[in-house]
Parts: C-alpha cells; structure tokens; sequence
C-alpha cells in the first residue's frame, strides 16, 4: 500500500463510494425524511394556495401596501410604480402562476433558513467550540456547487418543491448564520457589560440588547441569504421544482431565447421587489433607532 | 464609619495558567517574565482595602494600572481569581448566579467611561432598564425613571435616543440608569473621563451635590488626579496591579508614599502653576495711621477672625495684629496698634509659584502676605485657599 502511494499507479482513495454509502445509508431514516418533506411541503402548499386565491389586483394592492408601510419615510413613489408595471408585465406575459410558484419557494425557504439561522448564528457567537464547528461547515456550504445538493436532495426528498426548497435552504443559509453571529459580535463590549451589571438573565441580554443592536447586520443577512434563494430557483427547477426557474430550463431545451429571457425578467422583477422591500425595512429601523 | 465593602487578597490573572502566574508572583517575579513565561497577565494582585460607607472612594492609576479589572471584579464582571469581596458582611465572590444578579439589581449599580447607553432605546428605557429587567410595571419603573432623570438635570429628553443628546447630556443618562435601581453602591468607571474639561467638571460638581443628599457609597476610577482630590474623600492608587496608596487627598498630597506617588503627584501638580496671586484672597486691613484697636476688634468680631492685618494710608503692608493683644491695649487704655504689630509675617510676592512656599505655608500658622514691590499688601494665602487651588478649585474662581 505505502509503496503505491508514492508510485502514479496510486490506489483511488474511495471517496464517492464512501459518500454514495451515507447517502444510501440515511435513505434507511424514510420517515424521518418524509416528515421533513411533508412539514415543508405543508409550507409549500400553504403559501402556495394563498396565492392562488388571491386576485392579481389585490395582490398587487397587498405589495404596494407593504412597500408604502415599510419607506412611509422616504421616496418611493418610483418604486411602487416599478412594482406596479412589473407585475403587471408577468400578468400579461402569462408567468403569474409560474411567478407566485416561485415566491413560494423563495418564502419558504427564507423563512426556514431565518428560522435555523438566526438561532445558529446566536449559539455560534455564544459559543466558542461551535463557532470552531460551525464555520468550516458553512464554508463547504457556501463554496460546494449548488448543483451538486441536487444528487442527494433527490434521493432523500423526491422531486418537487420540496427538495428544492432544501437545495436553496443549504444554499442559502450560510449568510444568515454569519451575520447574525457577526452582529452579535459586533455589539460594543461595554454594552454588554451594561447589560450585565444591571443584572440581566442572559434571554433578557440577548433580546433586549444584543438582537436590537445586531438587528440590521442581521436583516442584511436575511436579504443576503433571501437574494441567493431567489438565484437558487432556475437550479431547482432540474429536480422538479415549478416556477419562473422551470420556464427558464424549458426554454434552454427548447433554445427559445425569447421566454428565457421574459421568464428571466420576471425573476430579476421579482428579485428588485423582493431586495427593495427588505432593505427598506432594516433601513426603516434604522433610522428610528 | 462603617465598612460597606471589604476586599481582601483580590486577584484576578488574565490568561490559561493562573496557579503558576501566581506562583511567580511570590516568588518576586516581574509582570513581563510572568507574561513571557506562562503567557499570562497579572491584572491585579493582592488588592486589600475597605470602602466605607457613603463615602467616595477613588481609586486612580494610569492605564494598564489595573483599576478597570479591580471595579469589574467588584460586581463579578470579571471572576476574580482569587481572593475575597464582603459587602454588608456577605461574600459577593461566594454568590451563585442568582444571588449574583440580585446583587446586581439591587445593590450595585455601574456608569461607563462611554456612557454605554443603549442606542435602540430611548433615554428613558434606557434608565428605567435595570427595573424593567426586574419585572417592575412600566408606570413604576417610567415613573422612577424620570425622577432619577429630572435628579440629574436632564428635562424634556424622556423620549430622545443616545445619539441626540450630547456627551455630558449621555453621561447624565448613564448616571439616572445607575441611580434607578437606588443602589446601594454606585461603581464609576472613568465616567466623566470621555467629557470636556468644562463638562466634567460641571458633572463632578453635580455628582457632590448629588452625593450630599442621596448618601451612596460611591467608589469612582479615574486616571485624573485632580478629579481623584476634588471628589474623593479618600484616594487609592494604583500601579501595575498593586495597590501603592492609600488616604485622603492632603493625605496623599503631603506624604507620598513613595517615588511613584510623588511624581504622580508631580505629573498635574498643580502648585508648579499656581501663582501667589492665584491663590491669594482679600483680607481684612486696618489702616494703622487712622485705625485704633477698637476697630481692629470690631473688624475682627465682624468677620469671626481672630486677627487682622495692618497697613498704611498707602496700603503699604504693616504687620498683623492679635485679638488677644488687642483688647489688651484696649484694656490698658493705649492707642498706638504699632506696639503690638507682628512683624515677622511672612511675605512673598504675587508671582511667587506656590510650589515654593508650600513647606513654608504648611508649617507657618499665620497666613502668608502677597506684597508687590513698592510693599503694598495685595493679598493673603490661607492654607486653606492653597488646597482648593491644588484640588481644581481655583479654576472656578478665574471665571
């Protein structure tokens, strides 16, 4: 063996198998895997219906009301009226559908990695030994093609959304855990030692002082971790997933430049509303604090 | 004068290998070897020393002295590494998480060298949040909050943030959330060292009114020798960890303890600076050409002093006269003040550095006169006008 090692006739270290026989081996925990892809799946269809029921108008009515309540501070009659004529244009090219299916999967996903995130990223500032543990793996994360999650998503959720909305999640997460343990870092040390000195339970600490303070650092990360959800969708729609996405990798088959790029223009449409509308909410508390 | 706080043996080593630190320390070893060899830093070493009650203890040395770890570990914001804190005959470094956040909440409360005032919460949540973290009901806790605000001279910020209000108004706020919790300890970390001059010496002014009504045991840090004499009624310095001194500002004025003292002392010394004319107050004369000693005694019954000083029509300075010798003269029927002149009152001129005359002043029991050239008295330096001028005081006095 020591000998090959040093020779070109080495012996192939069997990595892919190795890996192969994981993935095989976790696809023996079927209940736990299906409970995880009915939980999303139920967030999935949740979404999905509202935005079935709703009406285009009123949908757009709900969007322009959000819009004006998180800027009431700030110019944004220009970007009401972006969202406006956007959405508009997805309703008349006929991706509206294709359009909410694809918010479902930004939503759910962003509110699963807020959801594991945030908390994460708090254990990971808190701690010394997870911040070790944690990072490197968000690193992998962040650095392995997103392609390659498609593999095992596949076989251990099926095709679909659901499995999808996992590929983002992995995707997507790291920011979210970064900078929420960055923000948390970031509070100036004598705020902390405020905080103790006056005798606070270490809840009390951290949800009274150090997430109001990180808040920002933190929303960033949520639009961050938002945004690369949102780059995720033409990727998932190779293992099933419906949407802007899936019309963009149909018209790649078909070599049909023009509905990728109308279907492509209604994701970046949707990408401005989506950024516009979560900065504008860290900017809103911003400036009130 | 009660003991509040007790400390004995305090230690706390900053590093991995606290127990050979320590060794080492015995052992007559230097800070740097220590450092070198077990990576280590001495932050404080063997501090002992009361507190009393409502007194304000200052505790002052440079930075790197150690006093910031010494006040951190009397609230355990820093675990000592060994040693012992008592407070009221309680054992702070025995108290178990519980126990320690009731002390925190109850009894001793902190103001920051930066204010650390909570930039998401408005002036009033941020003094009222030591009682909100207790469960106090919002009117209560708004309530004491805005008294403790309105104590300080702070009206009509409630509802501001931190970073509307100024560096001295932001200090303010960091002393009404110290006060909110009606502590019984008040810590003060360097707190009005980030002010302006004029600003910080408004808020020590404030902090000794404060202090003659609201009886706190106050134990205060600073670096600035001055602020130590001017607020502290008793000092106790520091350097590299140890404690060098400790006793009241003339205490330490006039007896250093040693090198260190004296050229701390040296470092803001202000009789270097201080002119004759600087300290000098205006006396009480009598004109020897037209006065007699009946009016000498009613000058003297009038101002409550038990002698005057002398002059000629010219102002030309005389000598000074006794109570006692003139009533004297007034018994024996006589006139003539000259008879009973003291003359061998020392004098000095008004541009004469105090520094010079300062053994001379301590030692005479009369006051010194501040003549000029032609020998017109100017003025008198009472020891008393000495150590306000050598405490920061006099800086009032030039407008």
């Amino acid at each position: 063996m020591m000998a090959n090692l040093f020779t070109l006739n080495m012996t192939q270290i069997p990595l892919a198998d190795w890996i192969n026989k994981f993935v095989n081996w976790l696809t023996q925990f079927v209940g736990f895997f299906n409970g995880i892809t009915n939980f999303i799946g139920g967030i999935v269809n949740g979404f999905q219906a509202i935005f079935d029921i709703l009406p285009i108008w009123l949908f757009i009515i709900i969007v322009l009301g959000i819009t004006y309540w998180a800027l009431h501070d700030s110019k944004h009659w220009g970007l009401m009226l972006f969202e406006l004529l956007g959405l508009l244009l997805i309703a008349n090219q006929g991706y509206w559908r294709d359009m909410t299916q694809t918010l479902t999967l930004v939503l759910t996903s962003s509110l699963i990695i807020v959801i594991i995130g945030i908390p994460l990223g708090i254990w990971m500032a808190k701690s010394n030994t997870v911040h070790l543990i944690v990072k490197p793996i968000l690193d992998f994360m962040q650095t392995m093609p997103a392609f390659v999650y498609l593999i095992p998503a596949v076989s251990l959720f099926g095709i679909g959304m659901v499995p999808g909305v996992i590929a983002s999640v992995i995707f997507s997460l790291p920011p979210v855990v970064r900078m929420t343990d960055l923000g948390i870092q970031q509070v100036p040390a004598d705020l902390v030692e405020a905080a103790d000195s006056f005798g606070s339970t270490g809840w009390q600490k951290l949800v009274k002082v150090e997430l109001p303070i990180a808040k920002s650092t933190l929303m960033s990360g949520v639009n961050q971790g938002m945004m690369l959800a949102l780059s995720m969708v033409v990727i998932a729609s190779m293992i099933g997933a419906t949407g802007l996405g899936a019309q963009v990798y149909f018209a790649v088959g078909r070599n049909n430049a023009g509905s990728g790029f109308a279907a492509g223009i209604a994701i970046v449409i949707l990408a401005i509303i989506l950024d516009r509308i979560t900065q504008a909410f860290n900017k809103n508390k911003k400036s009130s604090d | 004068m009660t003991k509040k706080v007790e400390v004995k043996h305090l230690t706390k080593i900053f590093g991995h290998h606290a127990g050979r630190a320590k060794e080492m320390i015995s052992d007559g070893k230097s800070k740097d070897e220590i450092l070198a060899k077990t990576n280590s830093v001495v932050g404080v070493h063997d501090a002992n020393f009361d507190v009393n009650e409502n007194e304000i203890f200052v505790i002052m040395g440079l930075s790197g002295s150690g006093k910031s770890t010494l006040i951190r570990m009397l609230n355990r914001l820093y675990e000592p590494t060994s040693g012992e804190i008592i407070l009221d005959g309680q054992n702070v470094t025995n108290f178990d998480k519980k126990q320690l956040r009731e002390f925190r909440r109850k009894k001793m409360s902190m103001v920051f060298q930066n204010f650390a005032l909570f930039p998401n919460r408005t002036i009033l949540g941020n003094t009222s949040y030591g009682l909100e973290i207790q469960g106090v009901d919002k009117a209560t806790r708004d309530k004491k909050a805005h008294e403790c605000l309105e104590l300080v001279g702070l009206h009509g910020y409630d509802d501001r943030y931190p970073s509307e209000l100024s560096g001295g108004q932001q200090q303010r706020v960091g002393l009404a959330r110290g006060l909110a919790n009606d502590p019984e300890i008040l810590l003060m970390d360097e707190a009005f060292s980030a002010l302006d001059p004029l600003n910080r010496k408004e808020m020590q002014d404030e902090l000794l009114e404060l202090q003659a009504h609201l009886k706190k045991t106050i134990i205060f840090i600073s670096h600035d020798l001055n602020e130590a004499l001017r607020i502290g009624d008793r000092i106790m310095i520091m350097r590299d960890g140890e404690i060098v001194q400790i006793g009241g500002p003339e205490d330490i004025l006039q007896h250093p303890k040693n090198e260190y003292v004296e050229k701390f002392i040296e470092g803001v010394d202000r009789t270097k600076i201080l002119t004759a004319s600087r300290v000098m107050i205006r006396p009480n004369v009598v004109n020897i050409e037209k006065d007699g000693p009946r009016t000498a005694l009613r000058l003297m019954q009038h101002n409550e002093v038990s002698s005057v000083f002398v002059v000629d029509s010219q102002h030309h300075f005389k000598g000074l006269v006794d109570a006692k010798e003139v009533i004297n003269l007034i018994e024996n029927d006589k006139r003539d003040l000259t008879e009973i002149l003291n003359t061998s009152i020392p004098t000095t001129s008004p541009d004469t550095p105090i520094k010079s005359i300062l053994t001379d002043i301590s030692k005479t029991s009369v006051p010194f006169s501040v003549v000029d050239n032609e020998g017109r008295l100017l003025g008198i330096i009472l020891r008393s006008s000495v150590l306000e001028a050598i405490s920061g005081s006099e800086v009032e006095n030039d407008g």
